[in-house]
């Protein structure tokens, strides 16, 4: 086991976000979390990368206690964090943007940025543009790139396809593919449930805070229960 | 009625005039509680000369203003887009030019031997203590501000604090405080400068760790809080500071190392130089540290802070660095004005004093070395050219007057600064458009 979660709770003051939620993620899997707005992906998201310490229960990452570590040192650890949103550095080229993606690496680090440049080719042909300047997809890899050029094990991806023309969401999706085959594993927090359970090996699903159920996506793909809540037609075509 | 009032021109016409006669209201003689509309009739009815060409009475003289204000401004409508590619052009010209790295390295060597010569160049007894006191001070107290809020992104509005940490460290270290120095020992102030800049780092950092993890407005507050708080000081613990009274006489610095020997007196042209040379030394580190790893993690930090936190980051860290680097050369500022002007008052460490060095920076370009060294030169030229050669009529608070006029013209036509960073240009223009990360509040990244 990668990472397990334990009974973790976390409350933003009087609210109670998540109410000891556990589940866990195997090594070379695709792990996805579903769930309409509100239902607390987000949430769960920002405490895997340390921007919100549980109130009470535990993350362990290959073993290792990591509930109280800080946001920052995730990426030391192996676990890069695509943030929701992208944020990418709007005012760096493409360029700095990788190498601030390595900045917490000491050995040199160019076979990654050029390994970079051939996983999505278009970012070598952006590679002297500013951040600002790429289109929503190109901006969408570029933070997949950076998140990458730590050379996590573990890769959280919040939302990735939020919006993204339904062409550029499928290039990005096959790319996280291309991803765990490289052998990272991947968690991707997603609002597009069918494109998500497509790609992910498992999933499992938030309401209200807590997980109500999971299953392997084959299974929550043809799930009544899912079909109706988050599905719709989009099943059926 | 409605309709003449529309008309454009009239419209123009009318606020030209409007503006001129406030303009002659501000300039005219002030009123008095017994004649209070004495100030009025000064301004209005008085027999003044327009430039030697006719006399008349004021207002007239205003009046002529107005439709001069009114040509140009009509002429701005209607060429204005001329003139501004013309005047753009003209600057993008020198930039592109100055950017060469040869050009670049001779226009440097050039000011600083320009520089070196200045006080041979201006024979000036007034004009040498300026260079000193004014100029070469206060570039110096603006460059390190500008670590703070030009690279960092955080606004301090108590940086003066920092400034008179070190100047009272230079009476401390010397002796002249009622408060024993260390040892029992009366050093001479060049050894108040190591001790000054590594008490004013520890400052930074006391200050730092716990209110760094503030953003935008909550931080700026604490700071101002802080300036307060060291001035207060400084004024109310006589046993240790001396009070409102000041310290005592601070020597001036001697030196003797190896075949070098020189004893600093009151003349200021002697501090000048050891201000260039310090200054020297902190403008290399400190455009050395803009291109290093941790100049990019401070950009990284003011372009979008969440982000970086995730790259690993640590937001907090870099930012006491850049608290610390940045009072350093406050540090060093106060140890040559206190053992300059041979003493140490509250009085000289007010807020008005830590907004002054913050429009220095804002005008010269925030995050632009270069942009503000010569930004704080053109201020504090100006100032002590006022001083120098008061205007009729013109009282020391005027200059407030001025340098607010000039600030918020500065916002409207030059935002980012008279030579700004580019990067921070362009984050500026992306902000203004809703884009980007910089200096956003609590959206959304913390509950």
């Amino acid at each position: 086991m990668m990472l397990d979660v334990q009974e973790a709770t976390v409350r933003y003051g009087a609210i109670t976000a998540l109410h000891g939620i556990s589940f866990q993620i195997n090594e070379g899997e695709i792990v996805t979390l579903l769930g309409a707005n509100g239902a607390g992906k987000t949430t769960t998201l920002r405490m895997l990368s340390g921007l919100h310490a549980p109130s009470s229960g535990a993350i362990f990452f290959e073993g290792a206690d990591i509930t109280n570590v800080k946001a920052h040192d995730f990426s030391a650890m192996g676990i890069s964090h695509v943030p929701e949103g992208r944020r990418i550095f709007p005012q760096m080229t493409v360029e700095e943007n990788l190498e601030m993606g390595a900045f917490k690496r000491s050995s040199a680090y160019h076979d990654d940025m050029s390994r970079m440049y051939e996983t999505f080719p278009i970012l070598k042909d952006r590679r002297k543009q500013l951040g600002a300047n790429l289109s929503g997809g190109e901006q969408q890899m570029l933070a997949i790139a950076r998140a990458l050029m730590a050379q996590p094990r573990l890769l959280l991806l919040d939302e990735p396809s939020m919006g993204l023309a339904p062409m550029i969401v499928e290039t990005i999706f096959r790319i996280i593919a291309d991803i765990r085959k490289q052998g990272t594993t991947v968690f991707v927090v997603e609002q597009n449930a069918a494109q998500a359970l497509r790609l992910a090996d498992r999933g499992y699903v938030m309401e209200n805070g807590r997980i109500v159920f999971s299953d392997t996506a084959q299974n929550l793909l043809h799930d009544e229960r899912v079909r109706a809540v988050y599905l719709g037609e989009s099943v059926e075509s | 009625m409605q309709t003449f009032l529309r008309n454009p021109h009239l419209r123009r016409f009318g606020i030209s005039f409007l503006v001129m006669e406030l303009v002659a209201l501000m300039t005219g003689p002030p009123g008095s509680t017994q004649t209070p509309t004495a100030g009025f009739r000064g301004s209005f009815f008085e027999a003044s000369s327009f430039y030697g060409l006719f006399r008349t009475q004021r207002w007239v003289v205003f009046l002529a203003l107005a439709v001069v204000v009114f040509a140009i401004w009509s002429g701005w409508l209607t060429q204005g887009s001329v003139i501004r590619t013309t005047t753009s052009k003209a600057l993008t010209y020198p930039r592109a030019v100055t950017q060469r790295k040869p050009v670049r390295w001779s226009l440097l060597g050039v000011a600083l031997i320009v520089a070196l010569l200045l006080p041979r160049i201006v024979d000036d007894a007034f004009w040498h203590s300026a260079m000193t006191e004014q100029i070469g001070v206060f570039v110096l107290l603006a460059t390190g501000l500008n670590v703070v809020v030009g690279f960092a992104g955080l606004l301090d509005l108590g940086y003066v604090a920092f400034y008179a940490i070190g100047a009272y460290t230079t009476a401390w270290i010397t002796g002249s405080l009622p408060t024993p120095a260390p040892f029992h020992g009366h050093f001479d102030p060049f050894v108040a400068i190591p001790v000054a800049i590594v008490i004013v780092m520890v400052a930074g950092i006391l200050l730092g760790a716990p209110t760094l993890r503030l953003r935008g407005d909550y931080l700026a507050i604490v700071t101002l809080g802080f300036g307060e708080i060291v001035t207060i000081f400084a004024n109310n613990l006589y046993g240790i500071t001396g009070g409102s009274q000041g310290s005592g006489p601070i020597p001036h610095p001697v030196l003797h190392v190896g075949p070098l020997h020189y004893v600093w007196s009151l003349k200021p042209v002697p501090y000048y130089y050891l201000l260039l040379v310090f200054l020297v030394i902190f403008l290399i580190a400190f455009s050395l540290l803009e291109h290093s790893r941790i100049g990019r993690a401070w950009t990284a930090i003011r372009e979008d802070e969440v982000a970086a936190e995730s790259v690993g980051i640590n937001p907090l860290k870099y930012k006491v660095m850049a608290f610390a680097i940045g009072a350093s050369t406050a540090g060093f500022a106060g140890v040559v004005t206190a053992s300059q002007s041979n003493n140490v008052f509250p009085s000289s460490f007010t807020l008005q004093s830590s907004i002054n060095i913050l429009v220095l920076v804002i005008f010269g370009g925030m995050g632009s070395i270069f942009g503000v060294v010569v930004g704080a030169i053109i201020i504090q030229v100006a100032y002590s050219y006022l001083l120098h050669t008061p205007p009729q009529g013109y009282q020391s608070a005027d200059l407030y007057m001025y340098l607010g006029a000039l600030l918020v013209l500065m916002m409207i036509f030059r935002p980012s600064g008279l030579i700004p960073s580019r990067r921070r240009q362009r984050e500026m223009v992306l902000s203004k458009a809703g884009e980007g990360h910089m200096d956003e509040v609590l959206t959304g990244d913390t509950p």
